[in-house]
């Protein structure tokens, strides 16, 4: 067992590998990360970028602030720089990095300064990082700059340090996933001495703040916050490398963190911690909201407000999930014990006083109910706590948020009260004070289970009042003769308002448990309908019709065509209105990512457009354009549209395969037919022409010896059937190259061994002609298949021996240049019929028209095809000094070592 | 001749084809051979086992059994020389049919004088193997096997000892077909049976040193794409 504790988890292994491999394939990131403006990160920068082109390295600068100062901008001399891009921004223009100048540019490497700049609205993306990430992906490295107060973990602290808020920020995933970070160091002294001198940029910030940010003591603690970040990187670096290196180190359970959002003030401050204490225990961390029966009364701003600090907790790089119990401690530990998670992050309470004490603080009730479990409580800044409106915002997106119902209940209290209260003056005989009391009561509870806790609430007081002033004596009066009343109606008031508050909490359990079912069905039924589809249409018209529903939104599916490109294959004529921008959609299914509305990427688009993901690969865009944004927002909400996405995906997948499965069968199966009407035309053409060539020769052996003339006709017959064997073979061999079912047997070998072989093969054809061959001793090995570069050589060679009269001179040459190998066939023949050399090497063409030369004129057409299937050429052309010439160039390529002998 | 015709060789014929065993029995018994025909490879095992033929000649495309097959079965307790007809449809079979043991090929369509030929050096062949010949002559070429001598015209050849090991190897095996595989598993071991350029190398520089023309070479035949041959007269 021991063994194995020291084992790195293969998971963990197989992850890092996959993580090498993706970042051999991108580009390289390198930051030059510095404590403050002014310590000279981007001519650090610069000065890098100068050495390597001096090395002979393509380096473009992306985008260099020089800040008017002279020594960085001459640090530019001498580099190539990209022309900002630049967009109209409320009646200015202004300079921005252009992304797709230099992902056109392509270079090895590109300068992009300020890493944590916010891109001008308009722009792809919204933040300069993301733009550095295409860039990365696109396999472009990339050099950067980056200040440590723009690190979004540290943003608070740097901002608690020099009360200057900085709002660019940048997520650390980004710069601890940066491949190299240089820290630029300069003492505060010497940056202040340089600030003296005036070669510090300051910003359009106020003087007097500038002053206060670059005081030495800030300074000090800005160089210690960056000189611990770096540090804190090389100690992951460290720990990588021992990891990887398998030094026996402690491979202890991954730790996860769990923090607990809150509708109170300092959510984000919360965040940060949570993420800072995750980061410094190299820990997985999960945000989640617990959504109480008490929280589901918060007002719709205060909602927002916590699921924007979840978004920044993903943008922090934690998982994030909304829980939905009556209490929020049970239901905290409940999810934290399923999910593994050892440390609990909450917020200080902010209660006060009394409530404090009827309600102890979560972080106590937390350790109280869990002793094994860690619980940190993190400090708010002072606040005021935020004033919550009690108003009821409803989970089902079918009610309406307010207004109609909720007035209606209110109401319906009033009128269930009034009801009440006349029933009992007109049959007071049947009714004493005791039973009346019950009577109100049952009013209550029927409000409470209709219209929920407000109404109840009111219909609780109405009754009491009513109770009082109708039938307590004296008659219509509020004021009470016998005190004992008082008790009375302080309980009658306890037990409505308990009784209005359970079943409004019942209420709210079954509109919970009705929704996640109402979920549960949209999944079951997409499912079964897309299990069903067969057509890529059927998904789409199932996908568009589950989800308007669900989301409340237009929906609008892209499938993407042979080229990669998505477009709608169904616009229906209600949704031509749609804002659908292909361009996005396209960057959402190349980069298989989010973009748009509610995403990182091109916000400003009033559509959401999600990639549908499948195993191998993206299989098209979703685009919703939401009635209501929060419907598609809600982290469950989010998640039920992931899930039916990948449903989706997974759909268009299958559909997919079952479409090239049923092509390769069709495909395998005319193939099939087409081979065997080959090898059954071969063969039966084959046997009676060997008969035939057979019976010829054994003619002369049967009898007695036949006269000349009779010889000579045997003779005859025995070489035309030999003849029409080789056109046989000639036209098998053509139609097997054309339909592509040769398979090149390739193998490096000698030119002279081929040749050798085709002269013998027309040893008949050739004995009245002169033959050369001149085929260098050194000539290097060629790789072809032999088989059909004798046939190449056969055929040029017949063609020779056809088209000159006897006593010609056919000469083969073979040289080497370069990267190819030539090999001409030359005759002193007549020549080719000018002009016309090309066109020999069409199928059925013969140099000259029925002539008496025999032949259908495949012979060439076969030359070409199998040389090119070399990926050669040949070329027709005729000698100067007269008569023709066939040029081959085969590639040279890299021939093996030859053989050594020991 | 006359010793030849006072014990005629036997052939067993196997090929389906009539009219083909007909003109290659003509053929043969023009040449003094005894000729068994056979339609099916089951006939043909049956006829090759009692029959004790000097040569079999066998067509690949049988309708009951796979040629290649029918050479295994053979071979299992017979070493008579085997001569296989096949359509040029694929070399592939070829390679398999002597990589199983059999002899040489003839493709079809072939001539008469073709088939005589291959007939002769097969039979001579299984005479050879009697007569332990330490010399061996072709061409202008005499090879003194045991003195390991090489002589063009008298004067010495100088050969690698790879080289040598290739030329004894094709003497030993004189008119039959060598497949690249069977080649380069004696002489070079089996880890090297797919290296052919190993081989045509050194086969190259064999012609170049034993052959008169190299390009037209007379005795060191290239089989495309199967193998080589010794040809000891042309």
């Amino acid at each position: 067992m021991s063994a194995d504790d020291t084992r790195p988890d293969p998971d963990a292994l197989l992850a890092r590998i996959e993580a090498d491999a993706e970042r051999i394939r991108r580009g390289k990131l390198k930051v030059f990360f510095g404590a403050c403006p002014g310590v000279g990160k981007t001519w650090a920068m610069l000065n890098a970028a100068r050495t390597l082109q001096a090395e002979g390295r393509e380096v473009v600068v992306g985008v260099a602030e020089t800040h008017g100062r002279s020594e960085t901008a001459r640090m530019l001399e001498g580099l190539e720089t990209l022309p900002p891009r630049l967009l109209p921004y409320q009646g200015r223009e202004l300079r921005e990095f252009d992304l797709d100048a230099a992902l056109r540019r392509k270079p090895e490497l590109i300068l992009v300064d300020e890493l944590a700049h916010s891109n001008v609205a308009g722009s792809r993306h919204a933040k300069r990082w993301q733009d550095v990430e295409e860039l990365l992906a696109a396999g472009i490295s990339v050099y950067t700059t980056v200040n440590v107060q723009h690190l979004e973990s540290l943003n608070d602290i740097v901002g608690g340090i020099t009360g200057i808020q900085v709002r660019e920020t940048l997520p650390d995933r980004v710069f601890d996933q940066a491949d190299e970070v240089a820290l630029v160091d300069l003492p505060p002294d010497d940056l202040l001495q340089r600030m003296k001198e005036g070669k510090v940029y300051l910003a359009q910030q106020a003087e007097r703040a500038v002053h206060h940010f670059f005081r030495k003591g800030n300074l000090i603690a800005l160089r210690e916050l960056a000189l611990r970040r770096t540090a804190d990187r090389v100690d992951l670096q460290m720990r990588e490398y021992r990891s990887d290196q398998s030094i026996q180190s402690v491979w202890q359970a991954k730790e996860r963190l769990l923090v607990c959002v809150g509708p109170g003030a300092g959510g984000d401050r919360l965040v940060r911690a949570a993420a800072r204490l995750a980061a410094s225990l190299h820990a997985d961390w999960i945000a989640v909201y617990v959504e109480t029966p008490r929280l589901q009364r918060l007002s719709d701003a205060n909602r927002d407000k916590i699921l924007k600090t979840l978004t920044l907790a993903r943008g922090l790089g934690a998982e994030t999930a909304t829980l939905s119990g009556q209490e929020d401690a049970p239901t905290l530990l409940a999810y934290a014990r399923g999910r593994n998670v050892s440390k609990l992050v909450v917020g200080k309470s902010l209660r006060t006083g009394l409530s404090r004490i009827l309600i102890a603080p979560l972080s106590d009730r937390l350790s109280a109910l869990a002793q094994d479990v860690d619980v940190y409580v993190v400090g708010h800044e002072s606040e005021a706590p935020p004033a919550g409106e009690q108003v009821v915002m409803p989970l089902d997106p079918d009610q309406e948020p307010s207004g109609g119902p909720r007035h209606e209940g209110y109401a319906w209290a009033l009128g269930v009260c009034a009801a009440t209260t006349l029933a009992a003056k007109a049959l007071p005989a049947y009714l004493d004070l005791a039973n009346l009391i019950m009577v109100y009561l049952l009013g209550v509870v029927w409000i409470a289970a209709r219209y929920g806790r407000g109404p109840a609430v009111l219909a609780s007081v109405t009754s009491v009042l009513s109770f009082d002033f109708f039938f307590v004596p004296p008659h219509l009066s509020f004021t009470v003769a016998d005190t004992r009343y008082l008790l009375t109606f302080l309980i009658m008031l306890a037990v409505a308002l308990t009784i209005s508050s359970l079943a409004a909490n019942l209420r709210y359990q079954a509109r919970i448990a009705s929704y996640r079912e109402r979920r549960t069905r949209a999944i079951n039924e997409l499912g079964r309908e897309l299990a069903g589809a067969l057509l890529p249409e059927q998904i789409v018209e199932s996908a568009r019709s589950h989800l308007e529903g669900l989301f409340q939104s237009k929906v609008c599916l892209l499938l993407p065509d042979a080229h990669d490109k998505v477009h709608s294959p169904s616009v229906p004529l209600d949704h031509g209105a749609l804002p659908l921008d292909p361009a996005i959609a396209q960057w959402v299914y190349d980069h298989q990512q989010p973009a748009g509305l509610g995403a990182q990427s091109l916000a400003g688009a009033p559509m959401h457009y999600l990639p549908l993901k499948a195993p191998m690969r993206t299989r098209g865009v979703l685009a919703l354009e939401p009635t209501q944004k929060r419907l598609l927002f809600l982290p469950e909400q989010t998640r039920l549209l992931e899930t039916l996405a990948a449903q989706i995906g997974q759909a268009l997948e299958r559909v997919h395969y079952v479409e090239v499965a049923q092509d390769a069968l069709i495909r395998m199966e005319s193939e099939r037919l087409r081979n065997g009407l080959l090898s059954a035309l071969s063969h039966d053409l084959r046997t009676p022409l060997t008969v035939l060539a057979g019976l010829a020769d054994t003619l002369p052996l049967a009898g007695p010896p036949l006269p000349p003339a009779q010889a000579d006709i045997a003779q005859t017959i025995r070489t035309q059937a030999l003849h029409t064997s080789l056109l046989v073979d000639n036209l098998l061999h053509m139609a097997r190259l054309q339909n592509g079912s040769i398979q090149l047997k390739r193998e490096w070998q000698p030119l002279e061994e081929v040749v050798g072989t085709a002269l013998r093969s027309l040893a008949g054809p050739l004995s009245r002609h002169e033959v050369r061959v001149r085929i260098p001793d050194d000539l290097p090995l060629l790789e072809f298949d032999a088989v059909l570069m004798e046939r190449v050589f056969c055929n040029l060679l017949e063609n020779a021996a056809k088209y000159t009269p006897p006593g010609s001179v056919i000469e083969l040459e073979a040289r080497h240049a370069g990267d190819r190998t030539m090999i001409t066939v030359s005759d002193n023949g007549p020549g080719l019929p000018p002009g016309k050399e090309e066109h020999l090497f069409e199928k059925f063409t013969r140099g000259q028209d029925e002539s008496a030369v025999t032949g259908v004129g495949l012979g060439l057409a076969i030359v070409r095809a199998i040389v090119e299937a070399h990926k050669g050429m040949v070329r027709a052309e005729n000698r100067t000094e007269g008569g023709a010439r066939f040029t081959l160039t085969l590639p040279a390529g890299k021939p093996p070592a030859p053989p050594q002998e020991v | 001749m006359e010793a030849e015709r006072s014990a005629p060789r036997h052939v067993v014929l196997i090929e389906d084809e009539p009219q083909i065993r007909r003109f290659v029995r003509t053929s043969l018994e023009a040449e003094g051979c005894a000729v068994t025909e056979a339609g099916t490879a089951e006939r043909g095992l049956v006829e090759a086992g009692t029959r004790k033929p000097d040569l079999i000649i066998l067509d690949l495309g049988l309708p009951d059994r796979d040629g290649v097959e029918v050479v295994r079965d053979l071979r299992t307790w017979s070493s008579t020389p085997i001569l296989i007809l096949s359509a040029r449809v694929d070399e592939k079979d070829k390679v398999v049919a002597l990589d199983a043991g059999a002899d040489d090929y003839l493709t079809k369509p072939f001539g008469v004088a073709e088939l005589l030929a291959r007939v002769r050096a097969l039979l001579r062949r299984a005479q050879l193997a009697v007569t332990e010949n330490a010399q061996i002559s072709f061409g202008s070429i005499t090879v003194d096997l045991a003195r390991r001598r090489v002589t063009r015209s008298g004067e010495d050849i100088h050969l690698t000892p790879i080289e040598y090991r290739l030329l004894t190897l094709l003497i030993a095996n004189a008119g039959r077909v060598l497949t690249q595989r069977q080649l380069l598993r004696e002489v070079w071991g089996p880890s090297h049976a797919d290296d052919t350029h190993y081989l045509r190398v050194y086969m190259t520089g064999l012609r170049r040193k034993l052959e008169a023309n190299p390009t037209q070479p007379r005795h060191l035949r290239t089989e495309t794409g199967v193998g080589y041959r010794l040809v000891l007269e042309s």
